[in-house]
């Protein structure tokens, strides 16, 4: 509840605005019923129609204003919520887009995302029901009891006493269900699982004709989990007839012990009528609190989980220069010493998972040392997981390292500005993504890069051909996560993205890997011609594409195990000789 | 890939998808007129009650020291039989209700499922996974809990407005000409509603779609973001695309939350018609209504109103409900792979001659993607497949396990067309090895022993051994029963691939089909797939999409394929000799 007051916060003078405005309608609703009470009670038995014609006119007055003041007090409300969802989506993307990638690693992207859309809509959801359905529901309640009370307080303890309980039943069963819909919605999870993996699995299972098979098990969890539905759906029919029936017991015995006090003298059978009517607007306050109950539950734990995204401190703060020791070697790119993993606390944590992982467990990198010179290039080689991507994410500092120092252009990675680190580089990394946008935007990223510059990257990067072939040129969109390019288009835009500013420091991470030798031998020529003067590194699985830069680093398992040429290589790193080796049989 | 495109229909057919989804109900038609009748009973005595109550308070009125005791306590022990009844019954209906709507979606999903078992595997290629899903998960989800609302909602209406109208005609007919006023204006004004707010609510539907797509597209490239310093641009339009969902939402809403206030006027409004109509007929010279049946006049209307109230919401979610299930019947109307001609041949004992004789094919007409391709691969022969990205060697695959048929031309199997011989048998001649590894969710043994569920422990363990991977395994935790969780992750990629090669080690066809792409392991898993796979191929007729020098040098023929075209046949000495497209592909890498 607090963190959901704190946001709020800002807003609680408009609510509690809306919340009068609220509070006036239905005070006004509750005169209806007793001004025709006064009408047919009182002046209809005079014979006068003239008064009758006038408090029937009050009441039709009274019915359209309390509908224009609802409407007004809604619509303020929306607009509240309109204001709050707004801001707060706006916090959690502006603080989303810039989280470290340890964050995002531990947040995870499918979890920010539900973050961003579900949650913030439960926020805006409740924002407005709590203005409009929350006050209302409580007057209902309280001002039906204050009635009654005030109409005859003995029949009213009746109401007093079944009220709490009654209410209390209906939030416990209703907390009871809420675990049965988790239940429900993993058993879901289980059947959107089994269809996934017969969907990308679709090959197999009929190469092995085993279709019966698969329908055995997508019938078992799909049994499980209607078992699971039917179990919540019975529990959470109960709140219902629950509260009508207590409800009703009441009525009886209000009819009851009301004819008793009739016959003492000591209430009025008018009484016992109005109680029948203000019963119901005593029900549906109890409802309506429950709902708002569940939403408030709801929308505070969504408000949590956007909160633990907002309020992520900058892990990766700048540091005064002074600070830093300095580098040990010249050199536009330096790595000193440097450990890295990306779950650090891992070593004590879970020993049945680190056990079971066994060797992924290790460091990233191990004591990794390097210097690259200005216009200098150097290629990464090294199976998957073997820490290549890793010293990309050093160096860009999307990462800090546990151990040694990163230093580019001769300063330690954390006494720059990060964007200005940033923009020094161009780069092609293998987690890029195409934005649905036009092809300019997407190499141009709001960089200042002219449309010669553009053409020459294209070109360089050997995507000018098929750009130009469009109509459109490079005004042609890409849809989103460039769907409508093929694999190797899309490396091209790429590395047309990272060529375009001319940068210091080119990256290319795996950046070729779905184009063929042919097209991969022209791009690295168009490189080394038009980009000679720039500080390269091309991280790569296949030999070919970085036998021919000055220095390559053989990593395994997080350690360099060779260092040199192409030539000193195939000399002292038996490794990079089997690499070499095996893969210089591949055609295509 | 052939295209993609998409199995999203726009409802069209409200009254056809209707009657099918009843026709669909049948085995619960019983369950359904039992929640009828109760339906029908539980609301007559919830009308019945406030009549027993009305009787109790005349009674009442008598005054103080005349009332009725004997008959009131009457009253009220039969008003609690009602309303205990009424509400048993109200708890009865719901549960009959999520059991039926439940059991019918669970019936639905499982009818789906076994759908999709059946259709071709160029279905899975033209549609997202997530789009199938979705009307598994989301579209069946949708037409269960309207059901489970919606039919009680009506059926309880429809009693409850024909009981309150027969009650109120039977207290004063000219008194029920309000309802003239109230009824009209309440369904003129939802339908005028409905009218001008859908649009909204889909545009504002639209809208948030846009605002999650463009949050979803951005925070996935969250990383190229950074490196390029475009957080700022990506959000000023982030606000662009959230400013424009606050409005959608704002434009909608703004005219959604009316309706509520708007019903509750109609109904305050008719209150007071039927308080000043009372008044005027109660004073005429001779009274044509007592004060009494004003008071039950008044009750009776405000049931009425209640379920006309609801009316328009119901319609709504049942007409939504209609949409989702002609999204369902969509993808039940998909047409199946062809059945088995009758009395085909079924492959016994498979010697592995396979033929392919003047093969055309596309994915799409008038696309051809191969040309009148022919070739003859004799018992245990090996054939080596190579060709850039997109040439079409996959197509070849998918043709040779019959998961598409030929346009033109045939393929022999042992002399026999393929489509002439049941898809289960001529399936079952190849062992798979593809490049995607594919495992679900289950212990390793299910896993390996996947394509031969009778295996006994002593077989995985022999094929987990020639596949190399036996090691491995004996080093989780549980050995063979260690469970892999979905697609794998707990393991590496050359792991996953030994793992589907020990598959089909242990399924022991006569033919294998084998996509050799680099995995991009380590170099001793590498030496050690390259084992595995030759101890595979080792005496069987094999089709290699194939990566590796050593593999293709020891084919017995190599199909070159540019574009889906077959350029050259040969072994690779042929192939060199000819200083073709194969030598320039083979040449490009040393560059």
């Amino acid at each position: 509840m607090k963190s959901l007051w704190r946001y709020l916060q800002p807003y609680k003078w408009r609510m509690a605005g809306v919340m009068c405005v609220k509070l006036l309608a239905t005070s006004l609703e509750l005169l209806i019923p007793y001004v025709m009470k006064h009408l047919i009670d009182r002046v209809v038995p005079t014979k006068n129609l003239l008064l009758a014609v006038a408090w029937g006119a009050v009441m039709l007055l009274l019915a359209v204003s309390v509908r224009m003041i609802n409407v007004r007090a809604n619509r303020m409300s929306v607009r509240t919520a309109r204001n709050a969802a707004y801001a707060l989506r706006r916090d959690l993307f502006h603080a989303a887009i810039r989280l470290s990638g340890a964050q995002t690693d531990r947040v995870g992207l499918p979890s920010l995302i539900s973050r961003m859309t579900s949650d913030s809509y439960n926020v805006q959801s409740f924002t407005q029901s709590a203005q409009t359905i929350g006050i209302r529901a409580p007057i209902m309640l309280l001002g039906g009891i204050g009635i009654t009370l005030i109409m005859d307080a003995g029949l009213a303890v009746i109401l007093c006493v079944m009220a709490p309980i009654m209410i209390a039943l209906v939030v416990f069963v209703s907390l009871k269900g809420i675990p049965l819909y988790d239940m429900v919605q993993r058993g879901m999870d289980d059947i959107v699982r089994v269809m996934r993996e017969n969907i990308t699995g679709i090959r197999v299972v009929k190469a092995l004709s085993r279709e019966e098979h698969e329908r055995g098990r997508f019938s078992g969890v799909n049994r499980e989990t209607a078992r699971r539905d039917i179990r919540a759906g019975v529990t959470m029919a109960l709140p219902g007839p629950i509260v009508s029936l207590f409800l009703n017991v009441g009525l009886t015995l209000v009819v009851l012990i009301g004819a008793r006090r009739v016959n003492a003298g000591a209430t009025e059978p008018g009484t016992i009528l109005a109680f029948l009517t203000y019963f119901n607007m005593i029900l549906m306050g109890v409802m309506g609190l429950n709902r708002i109950f569940m939403m408030m539950s709801k929308a505070n734990a969504s408000v949590r989980r956007i909160q633990a995204v907002t309020d992520l401190p900058d892990d990766l703060p700048r540091l005064d220069e002074a600070e830093t020791t300095p580098a040990p070697e010249k050199g536009m790119l330096v790595f000193d010493h440097v450990s890295f993993s990306y779950l650090p606390d891992e070593g004590g944590g879970d020993r049945d998972a680190s056990k079971f992982a066994g060797q992924q467990r290790q460091k990233s990198l191990e004591d990794v040392s390097f210097a690259v010179p200005e216009g200098g290039s150097l290629g990464i080689i090294g199976a998957t997981g073997s820490g290549k991507t890793t010293i990309i994410n050093l160096l860009m500092r999307f990462y800090d390292p546990q151990a040694g120092h990163v230093y580019v252009d001769g300063k330690d990675v954390r006494a720059w500005d990060r964007a200005a680190l940033r923009r020094r580089f161009g780069v092609a990394l293998q987690t890029d993504v195409i934005f649905a946008d036009t092809i300019r935007e997407n190499i141009v990223l709001a960089r200042d890069v002219n449309d010669e510059a553009l053409r020459a990257a294209a070109s360089d990067a050997m995507a000018g051909g098929f750009i130009e072939a469009y109509e459109d040129g490079y005004d042609h969109r890409a849809v989103i996560a460039g769907a409508n390019f093929s694999g190797g288009q899309k490396q091209r835009l790429m590395v047309a993205r990272a060529l375009a500013a001319s940068p210091d420091i080119l990256i290319l991470d795996d950046a070729s890997s779905a184009l063929d030798y042919r097209t991969d031998a022209a791009l690295r020529r168009a490189i080394r011609e038009h980009h000679a003067e720039t500080t390269a590194v091309i991280v790569a699985q296949r030999c070919s594409s970085v036998m021919n830069l000055d220095q390559i680093l053989v990593l395994e398992e997080g350690r360099i195990i060779g260092k040199g040429t192409h030539a000193e290589l195939l000399e002292t790193c038996p490794t990079y000789r089997d690499i070499y080796e095996t893969q210089m049989g591949e055609v295509s | 890939m052939a295209r993609r495109d998409s199995i999203m229909h726009k409802p069209k057919d409200s009254r056809g998808a209707f009657l099918r989804l009843t026709r669909m109900l049948g085995p619960f038609r019983w369950m359904i007129a039992g929640v009828a009748v109760l339906c029908v009973v539980s609301n007559l005595l919830s009308l019945w009650g406030p009549r027993l109550a009305g009787e109790a308070i005349e009674a009442a009125a008598a005054g103080k020291g005349l009332v009725d005791l004997g008959l009131v306590s009457a009253l009220a022990g039969r008003m609690l039989a009602c309303y205990l009844t009424a509400s048993l019954l109200s708890f009865v209906i719901h549960t009959l209700m999520v059991n039926i709507s439940r059991r019918f979606a669970g019936q639905m999903r499982q009818r789906v499922f076994d759908k999709l078992m059946r259709l071709p595997v160029g279905f899975f290629d033209r549609n997202q996974a997530g789009d199938v899903i979705s009307r598994v998960s989301y579209d069946i989800d949708v037409i269960a809990t309207c059901m489970a609302t919606d039919v009680v909602s009506i059926l309880t209406s429809v009693v409850t407005v024909a009981g309150s109208l027969v009650m109120m005609l039977t207290i004063s007919p000219l008194l029920s000409l309000v309802t003239l006023f109230s009824v009209p204006a309440a369904i003129l004004y939802t339908s005028r509603m409905r009218k001008l707010t859908q649009p909204r609510f889909k545009a504002r539907s639209k809208r948030y779609g846009e605002m999650n797509g463009f949050v979803e597209e951005m925070l996935s490239g969250q990383k190229t973001i950074q490196a390029y310093a475009y957080e700022g641009t990506a959000e000023e339009r982030f606000d662009g695309v959230n400013t424009a969902a606050a409005e959608g939402y704002w434009e909608a809403d703004r005219y959604g939350v009316t309706i509520g206030p708007t019903m509750g006027m109609i109904n305050n409004v008719t209150l007071g018609l039927i308080a000043l109509l009372g008044s005027v007929l109660y004073m005429q010279p001779v009274p044509m209504i007592s004060l009494g049946d004003i008071s039950s006049f008044v009750l009776y209307s405000r049931k009425f109103s209640g379920p006309i109230n609801e009316i328009a919401n119901i319609i709504n979610e049942l007409f939504s409900a209609l949409a989702a299930a002609e999204r369902v019947f969509g993808l039940l109307d998909e047409e199946e792979e062809t059945p088995d001609r009758e009395n085909a041949f079924v492959h016994d004992l498979v010697r592995g001659d396979v033929a392919m004789e003047d093969v055309s094919f596309g994915y799409e007409e008038g696309k051809r993607i191969l040309h009148s391709l022919s070739l003859h691969a004799e018992p245990g022969k090996l054939f080596a497949i190579v060709g850039p990205t997109g040439a079409g060697k996959t197509t070849i695959i998918n043709l040779l396990m019959r998961f598409y048929d030929v346009n033109e031309g045939r393929i022999l199997l042992d002399g026999v067309d393929l489509r002439d011989a049941t898809r289960r048998s001529v399936r079952g001649a190849w062992a798979m090895v593809l490049q995607d590894t594919w495992l679900f969710r289950g212990t390793i043994f299910d896993n390996i022993a996947y394509g031969r569920p009778n295996a006994t422990m002593d077989e995985v363990v022999a094929a987990a051994k020639a596949a190399h991977i036996h090691a491995f395994i004996m080093r989780l935790p549980e050995g063979y029963q260690t469970v892999i969780s979905e697609d794998g992750g707990n393991i590496s990629k050359g792991q996953k691939q030994l793992l589907t090669i020990a598959r089909a080690m242990l399924y022991d066809a006569r033919m294998l089909i084998l996509d050799e792409a680099t995995s991009n392991v380590d170099t001793g898993t590498e030496r050690r797939i390259q084992e595995a796979m030759r101890a595979l191929m080792h005496d069987k007729t094999c089709f290699v999409i194939a990566h590796r020098l050593s593999t293709i040098r020891s084919a017995d023929s190599i199909l070159v394929l540019d574009r889906g075209d077959v350029v050259e046949q040969g072994t690779h000495e042929t192939l060199m000799a000819k200083k073709g497209f194969y030598w320039k592909l083979y040449a490009a890498q040393f560059e």
